[in-house]
């Protein structure tokens, strides 16, 4: 069954950033305990910044200094606190990887890390950009690893990781990302994906910013190449749901992987992986960033020229089916 | 005001228990045949004054709540720390040798894990995390206004790891009193002198431009360890003040005459001949009365 999403392109965009700490001071207000963690790149202004300002005594700035914000976001777990940990996406993953494994993942603490600005949506070029993260979590054993695709789907990974054992990866991007599901009225399941658009000629599977651009794409599949595209919004990398992929391939044959992330090691490796695995011999293709350090500039001009933009996911395709 | 009252007899009972957790401690490694005696040698005063004196800690029910926080960030050295636990009661040497690194029975390992036993309080083994994680119990204490206190042991070789001074940086900035950091410092690390790999002296000096209160001792030495601990600041958590850094000057490989200040003793085994040198040796570093 699928979900009902949005395709209003002059909708409000929304910004998943800016969204949990909206969500985390409602927790807070609603009496839930946790502690925020953070660097300096969160500013009083945004919406984290209410949580500073009203809970002061639960909110803890390391600085520029991410692997001992994340070792402390450790300790505070192991004094009996969940924390969530709002890390810059590139500095989380090469800075503080080993404070992620040892620390976090091994010493299995309450740690959620956000990690903020995925993929190329942070600008700046390639010391800035998140390309290699996943591929890092997912070899890392005992971390659950989601990655919402839009803000609304993020606040509700937020709420939810109050109940949930153990430690977490949340990947999200710079923000202003449009909402890919119509209303939050839907029930989020941790490693259950979720079909957001059906259709029985390929299946394009994605996660984070890029499903609404799959889902795009898969528009201007049907009305430039009459292809119905299905699009799945895998929400968690880890554990993946074997089960929706390997049902996809059956019904579709065609398995199209699309992410924020180099096409090595992320989603497209994980999703490779299965589909070997139970012995898929359909076509397949991942969309994402060759193996290369992204050139500079505007970031649509670089979303087009590494062809991740829907028009370009669209072409792909059809290029792959022979249809162009 | 200091307090230099130390109880001399409880003083001269503590040495003697080194003297034989030193030999439960060869005689644990001969059996299992791996540990890093250098390091595990050098640390036995500061542990021992502070399991059995100076910690408020219950072995056998290691995760009351309000006890303190012991975080071992020279991780290889957990030997010396499952000897005391072993003294102490809570298992035997026999049932540590057996479920030592025994695959799926193993509670104790080279690298102590938390999960597998919980008198540790925290898995490490990669050098230079210990204080970060006691950064954050530190602060996790203050936010549920708690009044136990986090002590963390570093090596000295291990401060070479950047993360180190990321973490002494910001336990002044938050001026944590509950926190008290031993600087195991018996100069040496894997391949030599810490002089001469790499230099982090003058070691005092650089904490305390950190902002750090730094008291400095012989740490082989059982009253200074003793005088140190009985008079660190009150652990309550809301107390702003600087963070303690106890740099305990101590011989690597200490008690044993042949391993002193070796670093060739770092890690490995010991065998037959040389674990009965050592035992006599120990035996006369016992204090005659």
């Amino acid at each position: 069954m699928s979900v009902k999403t949005t395709f209003n392109f002059d909708q409000m965009l929304s910004s998943a950033r800016e969204a949990y700490g909206e969500e985390l001071f409602r927790m807070a207000e609603e009496g839930l305990d946790f502690v925020f963690t953070y660097t300096d790149n969160v500013a009083e202004s945004t919406s984290a910044g209410k949580l500073l300002k009203k809970y002061p005594e639960r909110c803890f700035n390391f600085g520029i200094a991410e692997p001992n914000q994340v070792g402390a976001s450790a300790g505070i777990a192991l004094s009996g606190q969940i924390v969530f940990a709002q890390v810059f996406g590139p500095f989380l993953s090469l800075r503080a990887a080993d404070q992620i494994h040892t620390d976090v993942a091994y010493n299995d603490v309450n740690v959620r890390l956000i990690g903020t600005h995925s993929g190329l949506t942070a600008c700046g070029g390639p010391t800035h950009n998140t390309i290699c993260d996943l591929a890092l979590y997912r070899a890392i054993p005992n971390l659950t690893i989601c990655v919402p695709a839009d803000a609304d789907q993020c606040c509700k990974i937020i709420r939810k990781s109050m109940e949930f054992q153990g430690p977490m990866i949340i990947r999200i991007d710079r923000g202003g990302s449009p909402n890919v599901y119509a209303s939050t009225d839907y029930e989020y399941v941790i490693g259950k994906a979720i079909e957001t658009i059906p259709g029985d000629d390929l299946t394009i599977i994605s996660a984070g910013s890029s499903v609404y651009w799959s889902m795009m794409g898969a528009k201007i599949l049907k009305e430039t190449y009459g292809l119905n595209a299905r699009v799945i919004d895998m929400h968690t990398i880890k554990p993946l749901d074997v089960d929706m992929i390997v049902k996809c391939a059956r019904e579709t044959n065609v398995i199209i992987t699309v992410e924020e992330h180099s096409i090595n090691g992320g989603l497209g490796g994980a999703v490779a992986e299965a589909l070997l695995e139970a012995g898929f011999d359909g076509k397949f293709k991942r969309i994402g960033l060759p193996d290369e350090f992204a050139l500079l500039g505007e970031m649509d001009a670089v979303y087009a020229h590494y062809r991740m933009d829907p028009q370009g996911i669209a072409d792909q395709i059809a290029e792959l089916l022979g249809k162009k | 005001m200091r307090n230099y009252n130390i109880d001399i007899e409880m003083v001269k009972e503590l040495e003697d228990k080194c003297v034989k957790i030193r030999k439960d401690l060869l005689n644990f490694i001969y059996r299992i045949g791996m540990g890093h005696l250098g390091g595990e040698l050098s640390i036995v005063e500061m542990s021992v004054a502070l399991y059995y004196k100076y910690m408020n800690y219950d072995v056998m029910n290691p995760t009351m709540e309000d006890r303190d926080r012991l975080v071992l960030s020279k991780a290889h050295c957990s030997e010396t720390l499952y000897t005391i636990f072993s003294d102490m009661g809570a298992y035997s040497m026999d049932y540590m040798v057996e479920h030592f690194e025994s695959l799926e029975t193993a509670v104790f390992g080279m690298h102590c894990n938390r999960l597998y036993c919980p008198q540790i309080e925290i898995s490490a083994g990669s050098l230079g995390h210990g204080l970060p994680i006691a950064l954050g119990l530190a602060l996790g204490a203050r936010k549920q206004k708690k009044n136990w206190r986090t002590i963390c042991i570093t090596g000295d070789g291990e401060l070479n790891e950047g993360t180190n001074w990321e973490a002494i940086m910001a336990a002044s900035h938050y001026q944590l009193g509950n926190l008290v950091w031993i600087c195991d410092k018996n100069k040496v690390s894997m391949t030599g002198h810490t002089k001469d790999v790499m230099n982090i002296d003058p070691l005092d000096e650089r904490v305390r431009a950190f902002g750090w209160d730094v008291r400095e001792i012989n740490g082989n030495n059982m009253y200074e360890c003793c005088e140190v601990l009985q008079n660190l600041p009150p652990a309550e958590p809301e107390y702003r003040r600087k963070p303690i850094c106890i740099i305990m000057n101590t011989i690597k490989g200490k008690g044993v005459d042949f391993m002193e200040d070796d670093y060739k003793w770092h890690g490995g085994g010991i065998g037959d001949e040389d674990l009965v040198r050592a035992l006599e040796s120990v035996e006369k570093t016992r204090r005659v009365r």
